[in-house]
C-alpha cells in the first residue's frame, strides 16, 4: 500500500479551522493581558500558557471532562448540533487550538505591545469609539504579530498528535491526522509511508515559521 | 467661542499633587515649567486622557468634567485637537487617510476634498498619498496640525509640538500656528519649555511649578527676567 495524503489533507483543515478559532480568542486574550488590569492575571497568564508545559495526555483529559458527553459544555452542544464534540472533527480543532493557543497569545502580545500608546490616545482625541480604535489603529497595527501567530499556530495545530488521540480518537471518520499516520505507519513497519508524511509535514511547518519569522522582524519599522 | 475653564486636583505621590485653576480665552494660553510639573497633565485632563481625583473642566456651557456630579464626557466624545509631543501620526495612514480620520461630522463625500485643502493650506498637500515615515520634521508637524484642525475644535491642546524641530523651522512654525489659531477663533492651551516660544506665541503665560501655578498674565509680565536657552 502506498502513502495517502488525505491524513495531511485532513490536518491542514483541522489546522485550519483551528487557527481561525485561536485567532479570535488569542487576540481577546492578548488585549486582555496586555491592556487590562486583570485581577488575577498573573494566573489567567499562567493557565492560557499552561499547554507549552503540560504533557498532552493531561491536557486532552481536562478536554475530554470538559467537553465531554456528561459535561454541560458537551450536553449543551450536543441539544444544538446532534453531534458531539469529542471523537468528531470538532474535537480534534478544539484540541490543535488549544494546544497552539499559547504561541497565539504570546506572538499577537508581542505585536500589541509595540504599538506606541500615544497612537491610541491620539485616536481617541480624533473622536474614535473604543471599537473603531480596535479596528482601524489597534489590530492594523499588531497585524505583523497577529499573522506570525496565525502561522505559529497553524504550524502548530498541523503537528498536534497527543492531544488530538485523547479527544477525538485515532481516526476522524475513518482518517488519522498526519502526525497519527506517521505512528501507524511506524508500528506497521511502512517506513517509507512515515517518512514521505514526515518529510510533507516538516516541508510545510518550516515554512510556516521562517515567514512567522520574517513578519515578526518587521514588527519594528511600524514604530514611531 | 467660549472660554475653557478647568480646576484640577490630583494626587501622585504623598511630595508630589497638582492642583491648578486655569481660565484660557481665545487665544493662546502657554503652560511652562520644568519638567515633572504637571504640564502634560494638564493636558491629560483637559482631553479626558487623565482622570483627576478632584476637578472640573467646561467649555463655555458643555461640562466635559465634573468630578462632584460624575460628569466625565469620554474622550472620543469632547471635541477638541491634541497635537501630541511625538505627532503620534497613524504611521500605517496615508497623510490624507490621517487628516480625515477625525472628521465624523462631515460628510463622507466632503471628507477627502476638504482634508487635501488644509494640507495644501498648510503646504504639505503634495503629500496626502504618502505615509508619515517619509516626511520630514516639519512636514510631519504641518500634517498633523491639519489632522488636528480638521475636527473643528472648540479646544486645541499642543503638547511641545516644537520640541524636535531646529531654530529656523520652530520660528517657521509659530508664524504658522499662529495665523491658523486666530483664524480659529478658540482656546488654545501649549506646553512648552521654551521660553523663547512662549514670548512669540502666549497670549496668556502660565507658569507652574510642582504642581502650583507660581505665576499668570501677559507673556511681558511672567517672562519678565527669564532667559531661553534657544536665543
Amino acid at each position: 500500500m502506498g502513502v495517502t495524503w488525505d491524513p495531511l489533507f485532513l490536518s491542514l483543515r483541522v489546522a485550519t479551522m483551528a487557527t481561525c478559532l485561536t485567532l479570535v480568542v488569542g487576540t481577546g486574550l492578548a488585549l486582555l493581558l496586555t491592556w487590562r488590569k486583570l485581577p488575577a492575571s498573573n494566573l489567567v497568564d499562567a493557565l492560557v500558557s499552561a499547554p507549552l508545559v503540560l504533557p498532552p495526555t493531561v491536557l486532552g483529559y481536562y478536554l475530554l471532562v470538559a467537553l465531554g458527553t456528561e459535561s454541560a459544555v458537551g450536553r449543551a452542544w450536543e441539544r444544538l448540533t446532534g453531534t458531539t464534540i469529542v471523537f468528531t472533527f470538532t474535537g480534534a480543532v478544539v484540541a490543535a487550538a488549544v494546544g497552539s493557543l499559547p504561541l497565539v497569545v504570546r506572538s499577537i502580545r508581542v505585536g500589541l505591545e509595540s504599538i506606541d500608546h500615544n497612537l491610541i490616545s491620539a485616536a481617541r482625541t480624533l473622536g474614535a469609539s473604543p471599537v473603531r480604535v480596535l479596528f482601524t489603529v489597534v489590530l492594523p497595527l499588531a497585524a505583523p504579530g497577529i499573522i506570525a501567530g496565525a502561522m505559529l499556530g497553524f504550524a502548530r495545530a498541523l503537528g498536534d498528535y497527543g492531544i488530538t488521540q485523547m479527544v477525538a480518537g485515532s481516526r476522524i471518520d475513518g482518517v488519522p491526522t498526519a502526525s497519527i499516520y506517521v505512528m501507524d505507519a511506524m508500528v506497521a513497519n511502512r517506513e517509507h509511508d512515515a517518512r514521505m508524511m514526515a518529510i510533507a509535514t516538516t516541508i510545510v511547518g518550516v515554512v510556516l515559521l521562517y515567514l512567522a519569522n520574517r513578519l515578526t522582524r518587521r514588527l519594528h519599522p511600524h514604530r514611531g | 467661542m467660549a472660554d475653557l475653564l478647568a480646576t484640577i486636583q490630583l494626587v501622585r505621590s504623598s511630595d508630589w499633587a497638582l492642583d491648578v485653576e486655569l481660565r484660557c480665552p481665545n487665544g493662546i494660553t502657554c503652560i511652562m515649567g520644568p519638567s515633572g510639573s504637571g504640564k502634560s497633565t494638564i493636558l491629560g485632563v483637559l482631553s479626558g486622557l487623565t482622570v483627576p481625583d478632584a476637578g472640573r473642566v467646561a467649555v463655555g456651557d458643555h461640562v466635559w468634567l465634573d468630578r462632584e456630579k460624575g460628569i466625565d464626557v469620554p474622550v472620543h466624545q469632547r471635541r477638541l485637537a491634541y497635537v501630541f509631543q511625538g505627532l503620534a501620526l497613524f504611521p500605517h495612514m496615508s497623510a490624507l487617510h490621517n487628516v480625515t480620520y477625525g472628521m465624523h461630522h462631515v460628510p463622507r463625500e466632503e471628507r477627502a476634498p476638504r482634508a487635501l485643502g488644509l494640507l495644501h493650506k498648510l503646504g504639505v498637500g503634495h503629500l496626502a498619498t504618502r505615509r508619515p515615515r517619509t516626511f520630514s520634521g516639519g512636514e510631519a508637524q504641518r500634517v498633523a496640525l491639519a489632522r488636528a484642525l480638521a475636527r473643528s475644535p472648540e479646544v486645541v491642546l499642543l503638547d511641545e509640538p516644537f520640541s524636535a524641530l531646529d531654530r529656523d523651522l520652530r520660528a517657521q512654525m509659530i508664524g504658522l500656528v499662529r495665523e491658523v489659531v486666530a483664524n480659529l477663533g478658540v482656546p488654545v492651551v501649549q506646553v512648552t519649555h521654551s521660553v523663547g516660544e512662549a514670548r512669540k506665541l502666549a497670549d496668556q503665560v502660565v507658569r507652574i511649578e510642582k504642581g502650583k501655578i507660581v505665576a499668570r498674565g501677559a507673556p511681558a509680565e511672567v517672562l519678565e527676567g527669564l532667559t531661553s536657552v534657544e536665543e
